[in-house]
Parts: structure tokens; sequence; C-alpha cells
């Protein structure tokens, strides 16, 4: 089982978190158009190799943040925001 | 007395290395007739000293088997043990009245009916399972029959006693897979840098084949490493699994007596493969008679167990192994006929004999009449987890053998299986790769340490230099001897010949991965350790290809077998109670499973309950309703984006139905939220949809939009939440409270604060899901039995009862409210669930709005409406579909009751737009087929349509006087026990070495401000971090910007003032939270606290990662709880705490697994016992 950087708690197994997938951001809720609605909904670069993605830590400090996570090796290589 | 008197005529005198104990005798029977054998043999063993020699009949042909590795991995001993199936008899030791019996052997091993297979043989050829039993197909319950009476495998008895499975965590520096001498030196070397490290064998004692090969080494080696405190050795045991990160399955075998397996998922920093190699069997017609041994099952035999292997042997060799063997063969008595020294040229053509070896053809023509016949042509390096570890093994044609290929630092390979050497050399190789290893393992721990919370200030990262460079082992240099010039078993298990490979390559099966496909090669028992290289090389010769290009197959987990008990082990699913489900149980409520909670469905007779909620009153525990305190100015901002309707205008005292819906506008929960204050609300969520919404609120706060002020804390089980419904409901309610209940000064939808039954703090709202009259309180949970006790007491004279789920849904249902993830799914978007009233599409935003606006526009989705069938008796199934009238599929029932109040059956349904015009008549297909008519109804309300119910303007009563209230913790107090601040705690006097101790009577504060700040200043915990104030308070940095705050029991009011006061007077946002009633708060205190607590939960509990005064945050048995490191007078102790509703599971839980500790109770008010 892979392990991931919480930047708060340190290294935890990635049972303890939540694996929201890649981000793209929320567009104007004005003026989006459907295609842009449904890009921001379903659409994923699903790279093969290092993705960005918002990971939670639901099972321990319960902050949201950002790993960068190699899909071909499945290693998690780093996590924005050294907040300590 | 001699060893022929306890009929052992293979017996020898004392060997100088021998394992068994002659001074303890064991007796067992073999197939019904009675052996003995010492302390320390084999099954195997014990039998063969006895002068048996056929141990099990071949999977296909039925031949007879017998001793070929002498290990675990033996194809031949695989053996039943009293009602335990498939026991590996060279490996599993003899006890004291054990039952072994053959497998797959009918009527007998001695005369097998199936042994006519051999007969026909050429009709069983690679692929003949496949082929013959495929066609035709109205035959494939007879072949199943048949074929199952030919299985290899053991009888497994219904009536098996229970025997346990155990799983626990561990953590540690290096761990040594393989305990001979590179293992052994590797794990001393690593444990003489400071490293921690676990050494794991496979055999019963470490040594590998120093064993044999040089006793005197290795029980020094042995000696060393056992005295060593930083080495945990553990035998009979296998790492079975390599994945991400270095993350093992270590099974240990029979651990415990009555214990079979446990599984220890090990997180090790460094990986050591230390494996040794295993013998490789040659490939000859007559191969698998008994008789044919490999040299080291020969060994194993003479100098472990002191058992004479045969009289007359013919020895194959192609190293000094094998040469070592003849020594040893001599020694032991046996009559060496002929040495064929394959360095030579020579080799074995077959071994001829009825049912075991007579006679051995050389290449020489020579036929030599023997009984024996020992090889040693080679060796297979086992790389199963340098494999699973990203390592490539390439074929060395040099060395006969398969080379480790490299993998990524934290994996190493050692000794024998990355090379050739002298004892000595491999003790080098194992010692330097050891070194190696530990210092990656600590140079990680030293990251791990910096990037711990609970460890403050910097730590020292560990110096490597002077490290020494790692001398690769020699390339091993082998003659390559994979098959003579005659065919034999390649795969002992599945039955698999190297002609049988022949013929799949000729019908086109080229590669490995094929042929392994269709012949079923490596896929039995043995799983490819012994015969992968022979397989492959077979294949190799019939294609015309090199070893090298042939490849290999994928190793995959498990390295050995493992029982299902292990891997399901002790299985932790949470369960939650609500306060009051010791009453539930005394009265009979029938429990429901919804999620983790145990709820009553109903108390006998749910349509009763449905008339007394209509006519009098009823009160229902609905505890598990979601509820999240919000605190903060910016909360109306945060309902405004998550529910779709508006509340910017929500007054203080007032209550609002809000709808959420996700991003594609799909229905995701709803709830009431009520103003209670200036900046404090109240949200309620459905049961299911608590913690989604949770999170939903942390990630819109904490991505989106986190410049707004809001703190959200979840109070779902601070509370007890009672539903008091029917028109006596405020007759009833207004007997216990001070709050004015009167139709004028209460209103629908509207909130209080005050006491009930004595209990402060309560919160009342008036609403209706009911559809009757109906007060939800929400009161601390602690004294939620005393409430509902209360309640029943003074409503006696109005009929009340409780209420269950199930009355609940028919209630509902009648008046037309629906449930999320009932009657909407995971299409549902809002104007399909009959919510336009909810959906405010002016507002500038909120969470789905496009969707929204989009469905709204284009008409699309389904509808929700209320059918009522045309026989108003039939109450069609939930999930019953609704057809259009050519048949095809236009929606389904989604709720469907017998409504008492109407006596007829009322039914929502999910239908297409061009059914749902009120009026329309569908048809309804039920699960049994038959179709039914039905009518579209106006509305979703079957019962009071208008809503005069709800308008109930009865007159409050006087209040009543209660008896004092009750506090209970989640945790059930026994016999001894006494109260301490109104509640009842436990008074059970001390016992063990390890103690739990309930304390969720404590004063249990949560603070939340911003991580940095004046309030993360004044309360001096840094997250991860605890702090004891003068006044004895213990302040808990448990999450980034929370705070626990643990005070005396009773010390509420003032713990609260003090910090509310400080939260004033603050520069940024803080508030205060009373948790006393919504978490279970437990001390563990001994020194194995922190040994249990990894049975269940797997951080890393160390003392230099979580010292005294760590605060952490993980999951124990399933359940989100918190884990302070809080010693006691230099002892260790844990606080561990959780939300209140898994209290008494994790309770349970813990004893549970600290039975092996003696872990036992201590009172609240009790000292320990020292
Ligand atoms: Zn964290």
């Amino acid at each position: 089982m892979m392990q991931i950087n919480c930047p708060w708690c340190g290294l935890r197994n990635a049972t303890e978190f939540k694996q929201h997938g890649e981000k793209p951001p929320r567009p104007d809720v004005a003026n989006a158009t459907r295609e842009q609605w449904a890009d921001y909904l379903y659409f994923r670069n699903n790279t093969w190799g290092v993705v960005k993605e918002q990971w939670f830590h639901s099972s321990g400090c319960r902050q949201f943040f950002m790993l960068h996570r190699d899909t071909f090796a499945n290693k998690a290589i780093r996590s924005e925001g050294d907040v300590r | 007395m001699t060893p022929s008197e306890h009929n052992q005529p293979l017996r020898l005198v004392t060997q100088p290395n021998e394992e068994i104990d002659r001074s303890q005798r064991v007796t067992f029977t073999w197939n019904g007739k009675t052996y003995t054998g010492y302390q320390g043999d084999t099954i195997v063993s014990a039998l063969y000293a006895a002068g048996e020699r056929v141990f099990s009949r071949s999977m296909k042909y039925h031949s007879p088997r017998g001793v070929l590795t002498g290990t675990l991995h033996d194809p031949g001993t695989i053996l039943q043990v009293d009602d335990e199936p498939n026991v590996r008899g060279a490996h599993r030791l003899i006890e004291e009245g054990m039952n072994v019996t053959s497998q797959n052997t009918w009527p007998s091993l001695k005369y097998d009916v199936r042994a006519v297979n051999q007969l026909g043989a050429r009709f069983l050829g690679p692929g003949f399972y496949y082929k013959t039993f495929m066609k035709p197909d109205f035959l494939r319950p007879a072949y199943q029959r048949v074929l199952r009476g030919f299985v290899h495998g053991g009888k497994v008895s219904k009536n098996r006693p229970e025997e346990t499975y155990e799983k626990r965590y561990a953590h540690t520096d290096v761990l040594v897979a393989g305990g001979g001498p590179a293992g052994m030196e590797a794990a001393l070397a690593a444990a003489a840098s400071g490293a921690s490290v676990m050494l794991v064998e496979e055999d019963h004692q470490l040594g590998g084949h120093l064993r044999w090969a040089d006793g005197q080494l290795a029980r020094e080696l042995r000696a060393q490493v056992t005295a060593n405190p930083n080495i945990t050795v553990y035998t009979n045991t296998t790492v079975a699994a390599r994945y991400d990160d270095n993350w093992l399955a270590v099974v240990q075998r029979s651990p415990e007596p009555g214990m079979g397996e446990r599984l220890i998922k090990t997180r090790a920093r460094s990986l050591v493969v230390a494996a040794g190699l295993l013998e490789r069997p040659y490939v000859f017609e007559g191969n698998d008679l008994p008789g044919v041994l490999l040299s080291t099952a020969a060994r194993r035999l003479i100098n472990l167990y002191s058992v004479r292997p045969g009289g007359r042997a013919v020895v194959v060799t192609a190293n000094p192994e094998g040469d070592a063997a003849v020594e040893d063969l001599r020694r032991a008595g046996v009559e060496v006929v002929a040495v064929v020294d394959a360095r030579q040229g020579d080799t074995v053509v077959r071994a001829t004999g009825r049912g075991r070896v007579q006679s051995v053809e050389l290449s020489t023509g020579q036929k030599i009449a023997a009984d024996l016949l020992v090889t040693a042509v080679g060796w297979t390096a086992p790389t199963s987890l340098l494999n699973m570890s990203g390592d490539k093994p390439y074929y060395e044609p040099q060395a006969a053998r398969f080379l480790p290929g490299g993998t990524e630092e934290g994996v190493y390979a050692a000794g024998g299986i990355s090379g050739d050497g002298t004892v000595a050399q491999l003790r080098d190789h194992g010692a330097a790769v050891g070194a190696r290893a530990a210092a990656h393992a600590l140079a990680q721990r030293s990251l791990k340490i910096a990037s711990a919370p609970t460890v403050s200030g910097q730590t020292e990262a560990p110096t490597t230099e002077n490290l020494p460079e790692v001398q690769p082992l020699p390339v091993p240099q082998h003659p390559e001897l994979f098959r003579s010039s005659t065919h034999g078993f390649v795969d002992y298990s599945e039955d698999i010949t190297s002609s049988d490979l022949q013929a799949a390559v000729a019908e086109g099966y080229d590669s490995a991965e094929l042929v392994k496909r269709f012949t079923t090669v490596t896929m039995g028992p043995l799983q490819g350790k012994i015969e992968l290289v022979n397989f492959i090389a077979v294949v190799a010769e019939a294609t015309g290809k090199t070893i090298a290009e042939t490849g290999t197959t994928t190793w995959r987990p498990m390295y050995a077998p493992v029982t299902l008990g292990a891997l399901a082990g002790q299985k932790y699913d949470p369960i939650r109670y609500s306060s009051i489900q010791t009453w539930h149980e005394a009265h009979g409520a029938k429990p429901m499973i919804a999620g983790q909670w145990i709820r009553p469905e109903h108390y006998g007779d749910p349509q009763a309950e449905v008339r007394r909620v209509r006519d009098g009153v009823g009160i229902i525990d609905v505890s598990p309703l979601g509820k999240i305190d919000l605190r903060g100015p910016d909360v109306p901002k945060l309902l405004n984006l998550l529910y779709t309707n508006k509340w910017s205008k929500l007054g203080i005292g007032k209550v609002r139905y809000g709808v959420m819906v996700s991003e594609d506008g799909v229905v995701m929960d709803d709830g009431v939220t009520a103003r209670l204050d200036e900046d404090h609300y109240l949200m309620t969520t459905t049961t299911g949809g608590a913690g989604r919404v949770w999170d939903w609120i942390e990630e819109w706060l904490q991505t989106f939009h986190p410049e707004w002020q809001v703190n959200a804390t979840p109070v779902s089980t601070a509370y007890t939440s009672i539903n008091i419904a029917g028109p006596h409901a405020r007759t009833l309610l207004s007997r216990l409270t001070d709050v004015d209940v009167s139709a004028e000064a209460f209103k629908y939808m509207e909130v209080r604060t005050g006491t009930v039954a004595g209990v402060e703090n309560s919160i009342l709202w008036r609403i209706g899901f009911t559809g009757e009259l109906s007060y939800e309180i929400h009161v601390p949970a602690a004294y939620g039995l005393h409430v509902w006790e209360t309640l029943l007491e003074v409503g006696q004279d109005l009929g009340v009862g409780p209420f269950g789920i199930e009355a609940q849904r028919i209630l509902r249902l009648e008046t037309g409210h629906l449930i999320v993830g009932q009657d909407t799914d995971g299409l549902t978007q809002g104007y399909s669930a009959g919510l336009e009233w909810a959906i405010k599409l002016d507002k500038d935003d909120f969470v789905g709005k496009p969707e929204l606006a989009w469905q709204q526009q284009n008409q699309t989705g389904m509808r929700l409406v209320a059918v009522q069938p045309v026989d108003t008796h039939v109450v069609p199934d939930e999930a019953s579909q609704i057809l259009f009238g050519n048949g095809t599929i236009a929606g389904r029932i989604t709720s469907a009751r017998l409504s008492p109040t109407l006596g007829r059956s009322i039914c929502l349904a999910q239908v297409e737009q061009s059914l749902a015009e009120p009026g329309t008549m569908v048809t309804i297909r039920q699960i049994d087929g038959t179709m039914i008519q039905g009518k579209v109804m106006e509305g979703l309300t079957a019962v009071d349509k208008e809503g005069t119910r709800l308008d109930n303007d009865s007159q409050p009563e006087a209040r009543v006087e209660v008896g004092e209230p009750i506090g209970r913790s989640p945790v059930r107090v026994g016999d001894a026990k006494t109260l301490l601040a109104g509640w009842e705690v436990s008074a059970q006097p001390a016992a063990g070495p390890l103690t739990i101790q309930d304390q969720s009577v404590m004063t249990k504060l949560e603070v939340r401000s911003s991580f940095t700040g004046s309030t993360a200043e004044k309360l001096h915990a840094s997250f991860g971090r605890t702090h004891r104030s003068q006044d004895g308070t213990l302040v808990i940095g448990s999450g980034p910007g929370q705070w626990y705050i643990l005070g005396e029991p009773g010390s509420q009011q003032t713990m609260l003032n003090a910090l509310q006061h400080m939260a004033d007077s603050a520069n940024e946002l803080t508030t205060v939270v009373d948790l006393t009633h919504g978490r279970a708060l437990f001390r563990i205190t001994g020194d194995e606290a922190a040994a249990l607590l990894n049975k269940l939960c797997s951080l890393e509990l160390s003392d230099d990662i979580v010292p005294d005064g760590s605060a952490l945050r993980s999951s124990v048995a399933g359940v989100v709880t918190d884990i302070i490191r809080d010693d006691v007078d230099g002892a260790l102790s844990y606080l561990v705490h959780c939300e209140r509703s898994s209290g008494q599971y994790l309770w349970d839980t813990l004893l549970d697994a600290g039975a092996e500790y003696r872990l036992a109770e201590v009172g609240y008010t009790m000292a320990y016992a020292n």
C-alpha cells in the first residue's frame, strides 16, 4: 500500500485518505456553456505519468491538499503546501 | 532404548546437527496406523524413519508420490491433518495425537482406483480437462461432479472447531526475508547500525543451508541473532507478498496454540531479500518415482532428522553440494553404488520401478539396482519478492539460473540469491547489504520524524559516511541441466511432463504465458517455485529460442499459500449505538442495520405504531440523524452555496428545509437547518449522508472559499435526538420543558433552546416529517436515556409509546415526503425529485445551479409522482417497473406501503415525464412478472393534503416534577459503579499490568481557530502536541486550527466561560463547542499499550516518532480515533477518543484485542494497579 506524505501529518497509509482526482477550475457559473461544464465535471487528462490530484486526509487531519503522483510507478511524489 | 524399538528402523544414531529432541516422543497416526517420532520431527521425517515412502497420489494420473524436496515446497507430501486439509507434510511438525491421512486417494493410498488414468495417459494430454470437459454444455453438471471427485485437495470439515486468525500491524527499519548465513549477517549488521530488524525465516530454525552444512556456525550465528535486542526473529513465517512502499504481508504459521495463522501487515523502510536458493529437480523418465530425492532433501533427512534415506543410492551431481550429499549418504550408512558426475557429461536417463525406484539407467547405458536416486543438478533463485518490487531478473547461462536485475533503493538482494561464493563471502555480502539497508532505513526514519508534527524541533539526519561498498558476489558457474534425453515431469503438482509442454508448443502455444494457461503448468500448489525454470527451458528448447528470449511468467503474491482465515483475519466492522440502545434491546425492538447503526425497525407491530402517532403520541429515537454545528459570520454564504434555496434571511429561532445537489444537479442530501443565534446554526443531514456532508462542507470551505469565516463541527452523536409526534405531542412535551410550546409562541419551523426533563442545553424544533404535530428534541447525549424514559413515564395517560423506523417510513410516505436515496437515485436531478419549490435559480450561485437551470429549461429527466394501484389491496414491491404501453420501461416504484390510516396501498414512483400528469393510468410490472394498473395522483401527499394536522392548537400543560437526570457514558457500566458529576461511572478496581479506563465523563471542549494566531498562542499546544495547563486541563493540538481541551468532570461551565472569553477577545474567528457528550474517551496504561494499539491501528508508535505529549488521529479498528500519548507517572499511557456512538464498539474491540496482554478495566475513580 502506497504511503502519502500529508503536508500536515507526515507519512501515512493511503487508506487514511480519499482521492478526489484532478481538479479542473470551476467555470464561471453565470456564463458557463454546457461543454465547459461537462469538461469540468467529467473530463480529466488521465496522464500516464505525473498527475496533480486533490487528496483529502479524511481519517487524519481532515485537510485537503494537492498531491503529485506518478500513475506509472504508482508513487506519491510530493504534496503541495509545506505548512509547518 | 534402540530406535527400532519405536518402530523407526531408518532412524540413525544421534547426528551432530540433528533438530529432534529424542527425550520427547510423539505418537500420531497415519492413515489409521499409529507411529512414533520425536519432538522436532516433521510428519514426513517421522514416517520416513518408520519406512514409509509414499505420501500421496498425483493429481491427474494418481501415481504414487514421495519426498522430493523435503521442505514446505514439497509437491508430493501434501496431507490432511485431522480436519485440516492441504498441510505441507514435510514442513509441519508432528504433535501428540495428530491424525494424519493422505489426500486424493480412493479407496486407499495403496490401491488407488483412479490410477487407471495412468493407463490412459495418452488421453490426458495437455489441455485435457480444458478440451474434454467443455462441450456439450448439458453435460457440464456431470463433468463437474466427476472432476470434483478428482480434485487434488483434502476435505474441509463443516464442523471444524473454531480457530482464531489474527491481524496486526508492525513497523521496522529493516525486514530481512530469509534466515540463512547472509540473512543473519544482514540482520546483525543492520542491528549494529541501530536499526530495528525483523528477521523472517520460512523454516522452523534459522540457519539456512548451514543447518546441514555447518551446524556449528549455524548455532553461533543463531545465538548472536537471538541475543540481539534490535532483532525480532520470526520462524515458521513467510513474507508472502510485497506491495507499494515495502508494505509486506508477513504470515506467521501457528503462532500460538489455537491460532491458525497471523497476518502481520508490516511497513519496512528497507527490505532485504536473502531467500537463498531452491534446489531444482531434473527432468527424466521416472523422475517422480518415490525414491528420487533432491540432494538437499537427502541431507535434511540425514542431518536434521537423523533418518537414513535408503539402502542403495545413485547420486547425480553437478555441484559441490551434490558432492557433499555423497559424503552425507555414506556417513549415514547408505551404499552409494554410483556417483554420476554431470560436470563430466554423464547423466541419468531414466528411473524405473513399481511404485518406487528399483533401477536407474545412466547415459552410459549402465543399469543399476538402487532404491534411491539423488540429484543435484542446479538451483533456482526464489526472486518472487524482488519481482514484486519491480526487479526484472535476467537469465545467466553461465550460472544456469536467473539473477536479480536490481531494484530501487529500499529493496536489496543478499547472499546466494544474487550470486555464488564461499560461506565467508555470503556472510560478508549479507553484512554489507544489511549495513546499506540500515543506512537507507535510518535516513528514511529521520525524514519521517522530521515530517511528524508530534516531534518538535529538528532531528539530526544520520550520517552515512564510511558505508562500505557492497562487493557483488561472483557470478555462479554451473552447467545447464534441465532435461535428460528422456521426458519426465516438469510440474509435479499439476502432473505436466516435458512432452506435454512440447505438445502444447506444437499446437501453437508458442510463448511461456500461453503454454502456462493452456497446460496449467506452474499453476498448482507450488506456483512455479521449483518447476518454473525447467518449464521455461523445455519451452525454449521446443521453440528453438534461448531461455533469455523465452522469458518468465509473472510472479504474483502470495509467495507461499496463505489461509483465507489469515487474510480475512479478525474483521473490524464498526457498530454505532444510540444512547437509548439498551432500552430498545430490553423492549423487544427488532434490530435493523442502517449503515453502521443498529436501529429499532419496530417494537412488534409497525401498523399499530403508525396509528399511535396519528391518534395519540409516539416517540422515535432519531439520534443517527446527521448534525453539524456551524459557527461564524459567513454561515449564510455557505448555506446559500450548498443548498438550492435561500438562507440569507433566516431569522434567529427559525428552521428551514434545504436540499443539496452535487455539481451535476443530482440530489445529494436534504435536511433542516436551524439558526440558533446570530452566528450559530445547527444543520441536520440524512443519517447516511452525515459524513459525506461534513466532507462536502470542508471541501468547499477549504478549496473554494478559504476566506469565509465558518467553523463546522460534527455533533451528530453529541445529542440524543427524539422526535415526539402526534396530536398529543405538545401536551407531552409541555409537561417536561421550560420552553413555551404553545401554538402561538412556538410555531411550525421554529427552534428553541431550553431544558427538557431537567436536562439543560437541549434544542427543540417543531417540524413535520410525519405530517403530525411534532417536536424534535436534541438533548446532550449522556442524558438521552433519562429523557426517553421520562417521556414514556409522564406520557402514560396519553398512551405514549415508541415507534420504529418502519412506522416512520409509513408516516412520511402517507405525508408525501421523499427519502433521498430511496425515492431518488444517482441520476435524479433536483426537478426529478419534485423539489422545484426548494430550488431558487434566481440566486447568483449555488452548487449544481447550471445543471438545474438546464434541466428546468429542457424539461429533462424523470418525475417523482404518487401512484395509486387500482386494486388498493395490492402493495407492489419496491423497484417494480412501470411500463409504457409498448412494454418498455418508463419508471419504477420507489416506495410502497399499506397505509394504516387510509386502509389502502400508497406508492411513490419515478416515471417518465409523459406519464407524470395526474390521472394518467400506468402499468406496473411486479417482481414476479404480474401486471397491475395504477393511477398517477395529484401531488405526493396521501394523508392530510391540507396540512391541518400540523395546525394543531392544543394547549400546553403545567410542568411535572421529574427526577434528577443521570448522565451515562457511551460504554455500559458494570455492577461496580458510583456517581460522579451526575454521571454513572465504573468503580471497578484495577487488576493486571495493562488497564483501560473509561474517561468519557470528563469535560471535553473543542476550540476551532486559525492554525496560527492569538488563540493558537494562548493555547500553547501546536498541532500534534499537547500542553498541560496549570489548572490541570489538557490542551490537545488535535488538528490544524483545532484543539480538544479535557478537564475535570462537571467543569464545563467554568471552562466554557473561560474559553469563550478567550474566543471573544481573539483577533481571528475562534469558536468553542462543548463535546463532553459527543465523544467517548478512554485511557490505556501499561507497557504493552502501544502493542495493543498496533493490533488495531497502523500508526508507528515508537518513542522517537510518538513521544510523550504527542497527538495523532488515525483509524483504530475502522473508527476515526484521536490517539494522545500522555504518560502517567512515567508509565506508558494513551488517551484514545472517538465520536460517542462508536464508543462501545471501540471499547469492546480494545478489550478483546488486549486479552493477550491481560488488559483489564479500571474504574474512573479507582487507582491504577502497579
Ligand atoms: Zn493529515
